[in-house]
């Protein structure tokens, strides 16, 4: 066991598992055919079916199971030709009906995992389960209405799909890793946004702490409420210190559920377990169990996209890029998909993977834009680069280029010709322009000869801003030399 | 004859043929209604308007002679379908305001045929109970004996069809509900093959339960309200993919050989006199009609009503948390939101409501689960067995419907337990998911409707049919008709 897998000097380890909400990316909900759009005025998306109304029936969307199916497939699960949906019973005015419909004693996956990198190794996290269920609507609580609380059940009855890890996560950072991992494939197979903010894509964890060596789980507290990853790394951090002062004071950890609080960064008890719900589950008489053919699974399956893992190997043994870029650049498919476009179209691949982390997501970061609104398109990328190969342009004049094509989403040729860019490798004209500059630099030519050599910077800079950072940076060197010599 | 006195059958064909128009019709339902319902309370809403608006489309649809078997036929329906725009009260204050913005499967495919509703009928609160008397308006009386229950829950139904008040009705059996008060009030009463007729729109009791059928004057009337309701319907994932065929061509079909089961579980030392002649001259009858009774076993109906009340109250446990108060529906005030909660329910619910709202809680509560829920799903299991193995050897099992005929108002309201016993014969039926009428097949002495259940394998409803038509074929107590 490593150091960084210990807390309070090496006693206790801790024992992490997470579950995640992630809403699926169906066009309607899983019950009823109202829209799933987020964002909408108050309860505009809702129907009889997901207000709960006396007598209204569900009806499975096949969509949300084919979905479940994906994802169970993406993380290696097995997959229930027979499964079953169940009523979680509990009162809450955002819950309509009463109960929340999940699946419970047979759920759609079973048994998986997601492999992540910590500090350069692999670590496999099993994956428990997989269930679809609904989402519940949204409680509105404005001081201005006084005594009364609203409810908004636009989100009522949006699917969800509930991904329960095994407790194999030891350290906040390792549960980090885990949620990108799990974002970065749910966003691979289009089935969910990812968006933790907007809580499309939410996470609890279980966690408790147990002296090193110690075989049985301590006991355990679950986290709510932490929406980025940086708030799971902080929550957990928060917990394991609390964890261990406690047991460190002789005190026993109470067993119950705690919010993050992100303002004041410590975690605060909702309730204990005596306060739990009794959710009485039993299965849902209103629907059928789902039967799940082998036929379905194999077609879906077929349909999977490369996932992360297996394109990142793919990138560095047939684009021979380091492990590094190949990682950054299959976190998400929006910027594998762009790189490859711009390698296909002839961009040496490592230098289109400089160019996309370096300059372009500079250029993303600074306007908070997404790849996708990315008016540069990949194949002008690899256009620049070649004017760049050919000596069109050198790699000053494409840094301007860059970002010219950037915001006009113009070709590199265009942008070149319009403010007249192109690269200057006539010898007399530069030989012109250095001549100037050494008859106006007597002083400076005379310190170079007497051994000050750090000065060829100064005359290249002052040649260069004559012709407009045109020339040739070679063949400007090459020249400058011969002449102060 | 008065035309509210008529069949649907009997009504088609005037109707047809020009002879009464269905405004007639509904002047005939309506004078009867104005003159009896004081004394009967079948009805909780009476829509009479709308019924007239409705009959001047019928009339042009009979008139461009495109009348469907209900065009122009007044139904009355059970108040816990629920019908766009009219009041759907499932007989409880917690709906006493509840206006339904959509419309049952079942009413929409009655009002496709341009049906005329009467109006909605009284019930026991969410189908909670055996007489009526759990209603949170008024107790519906029997037309046979208006100092007696007409049965229950679908008990305004029952007594709107016996009463002449309709033509025909919808009921909904859970337990027995449409069977039951068929019996007491001498009419007949269908519950099809659960996933035979869509749940949709129906305020849910017990899911895995709930049934919707006809309640009519004669087997005819039933074959045909079964033929518009019946069908796969994909608002109800467990309304079954099956082809429903016309049930009316099952009619007249020959019963000769047939192999009637007699179930001596429902044959017990001590049953009533009245109700034991009766079923015995009826099985009697059928073997005179070429039918051959077998006598078989249900070993495990001794269990069926315990197991019915465990996996009923613990559906309706949860089916019933809607009614919160925070949507729609009755709403108490409170100090915060649990008190909000806990007076609407306490002030919405009645008495029996509440108790079987507590029943199922405590049989789902962690702990008691196996023990309870799922101990009465094995149960079920066994129960379903026992009528797959009955109906290896026969075609079709006769019972009585209920233990007796109808009691008095009153008898059994202070002890729940002896109620839960009058659905003695009908919920097995339930749990076994297996189809089963009650037809009229006799009086007891004190002169109250004694009714006899055909059971019939899971969609084989043409087959209970056959055989209920060939018996009342050949009886003529179908067409008494109480001297209300
Ligand atoms: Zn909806």
């Amino acid at each position: 066991m490593s150091a960084q897998e210990t807390f309070g000097n090496g006693k206790y380890e801790a024992v992490i598992g997470l579950e995640v909400h992630a809403q699926m990316l169906t066009e309607t909900k899983i019950f009823c055919g109202c829209s799933t759009k987020f964002g909408a005025e108050p309860n505009t998306q809702t129907c009889p079916v997901d207000i709960g109304m006396p007598g209204v029936l569900p009806v499975l969307n096949k969509k949300a199971v084919e979905f479940a199916i994906k994802t169970g497939l993406a993380m290696g699960c097995r997959i229930s030709t027979y499964s079953r949906f169940a009523r979680k019973n509990y009162f809450y005015p955002d819950l309509p009906k009463g109960y929340q419909v999940s699946q419970y004693e047979l759920p759609i996956c079973e048994g998986g995992h997601i492999d992540i990198v910590v500090d350069g190794a692999v670590k496999r996290i099993g994956i428990t389960r997989i269930h679809m269920e609904e989402d519940a609507g949204k409680n509105i609580h404005e001081s201005s209405s006084g005594n009364y609380s609203f409810v908004d059940l636009n989100r009522a009855g949006v699917p969800l799909m509930e991904i329960v890890s095994e407790p194999d996560i030891r350290t906040p950072k390792e549960a980090a890793e885990y949620m990108r991992k799990m974002r970065s494939i749910l966003r691979y197979l289009g089935v969910c946004d990812g968006n933790m903010e907007q809580g499309s894509l939410r996470c609890d964890a279980n966690i408790s702490m147990r002296p090193v060596g110690q075989k049985e789980f301590g006991i355990r507290a679950e986290l709510k409420n932490m929406n980025s990853f940086r708030f799971i790394e902080k929550a957990l951090e928060y917990e394991i210190n609390r964890q261990i002062s406690v047991l460190e004071e002789g005190g026993k950890v109470v067993q119950e559920t705690r919010l993050w609080d992100s303002a004041a960064g410590v975690t605060q008890s909702m309730r204990t377990k005596e306060e739990a719900h009794d959710y009485r589950y039993f299965p849902e008489p209103d629907l059928v169990p789902i039967e799940v053919t082998q036929e379905w699974i194999k077609g879906i399956e077929a349909g999977l996209p490369e996932l992360p893992d297996a394109k990142r190997e793919r990138f560095v043994s047939s684009y021979g890029i380091p492990e590094y870029d190949a990682e950054l650049l299959t976190s998400e498919r929006a910027i594998s998909d762009w790189y490859e476009r711009a390698v296909t179209a002839g961009g040496q691949p490592k230098a289109v993977s400089n160019w996309m982390m370096g300059e372009l997501m500079r250029l993303l970061n600074e306007e908070n834009k997404s790849l996708e609104d990315c008016l540069l398109k990949p194949e002008q990328l690899a256009g620049m680069l070649k004017l760049m190969d050919n000596g069109t342009i050198s790699g000053k004049i494409a840094k301007t280029v860059f970002e010219e094509m950037y915001r006009g989403g113009k070709d590199a040729d265009a942008v070149v010709k319009e403010k007249g860019l192109v690269q200057i490798s006539d010898e007399g004209a530069i030989e012109k322009a250095i001549d100037e500059v050494l008859a106006r630099s007597a002083k400076e030519v005379e310190r170079y000869r007497a051994g000050d050599e750090k000065l060829i910077g100064f005359f290249v800079g002052q040649v260069m801003k004559a012709m407009k950072g045109k020339a040739n940076p070679q063949l400007l060197n090459d020249l400058l030399k011969r002449k102060l010599q | 004859m008065k035309l509210n006195e008529l069949t649907i059958a009997g009504l088609r064909k005037l109707l047809d043929d020009r002879e009464v128009k269905s405004r007639e019709v509904l002047d005939a339902v309506y004078k009867r209604i104005d003159d009896i319902e004081g004394t009967v309370k079948s009805y909780i809403t009476v829509t009479k308007d709308a019924a007239y608006r409705a009959a001047e489309d019928a009339e042009k649809a009979i008139r461009a002679n495109k009348a469907s078997p209900l065009t122009g036929i007044p139904v009355a329906i059970k108040d816990n379908m629920c019908t766009k725009g009219i009041l759907t009260t499932c007989a409880s204050k917690i709906l006493d305001n509840f206006v339904p913005p959509y419309e049952s499967t079942v009413t929409a495919r009655l009002g496709g045929q341009k049906y005329l509703l009467t109006g909605k009928t009284n019930m026991d609160e969410f189908a909670m109970g055996s007489s009526t008397e759990n209603s949170g308006f008024h107790t519906t009386r029997n037309p046979w004996n208006t100092e007696c229950v007409p049965g229950g829950s679908s008990g305004g139904s029952a007594a709107a069809v016996a009463a002449d008040e309709c033509i025909a009705a919808l009921g909904s059996d859970t337990g027995g509900s449409i069977r039951q008060p068929a019996s007491f009030c001498g009419i007949v009463g269908l519950k099809p093959t659960y996933g035979r007729v869509s749940r949709y729109g129906l305020v849910a009791f017990a899911s895995s339960l709930d049934q919707i059928g006809p309640l009519t004057k004669n087997v005819t009337d039933a074959a045909i309200m079964l033929n518009v309701i019946a069908g796969h319907d994909p608002l109800d994932s467990t309304s079954a993919p099956v082809e429903a065929p016309d049930f009316t061509r099952a009619l007249g079909r020959e019963i000769k050989g047939l192999r009637i089961g007699i179930p001596r579980e429902y044959f017990v030392e001590g049953m009533d006199k009245d109700v034991e002649e009766a079923v015995h001259g009826a099985i009697k009858r059928l073997e005179s009609l070429g039918a051959v009774p077998v006598e078989v076993s249900l070993p495990h109906t001794g269990y069926a009503v315990a197991a019915y009340y465990i996996l009923a109250t613990s559906e309706a446990s949860s089916n019933l948390a809607r009614y919160d108060g925070v949507k729609y529906g009755f709403r108490a005030a409170g100090k915060d939101l649990l008190e909000m909660y806990m007076n609407t329910r306490a002030q919405g619910f009645g008495a029996e409501v509440k108790r079987r709202i507590m029943l199922g809680t405590y049989a789902l509560s962690a702990g008691y689960y196996d023990a309870y829920y799922k101990k009465a799903q094995q149960v079920r299991t066994l129960i379903k067995q026992d009528f797959d193995n009955a109906f290896s050897t026969v075609d079709v099992l006769v019972t009585p419907t209920a233990p007796s005929a109808a009691f008095r108002i009153g008898e059994k309201t202070t002890d729940p337990l002896q109620m839960y016993l009058s659905d003695i014969f009908t919920i097995s039926i339930n749990l076994a998911g297996v189809p089963a009428i009650s037809i009229p097949c006799g009086f007891s002495k004190a002169g109250l409707p004694i009714g006899l259940q055909l059971i019939g394998k899971h969609f084989d409803e043409e087959t209970v049919m056959k055989t209920a038509y060939a018996y009342e074929q050949s009886t003529e107590w179908h067409a008494r008709r109480p001297g209300l």
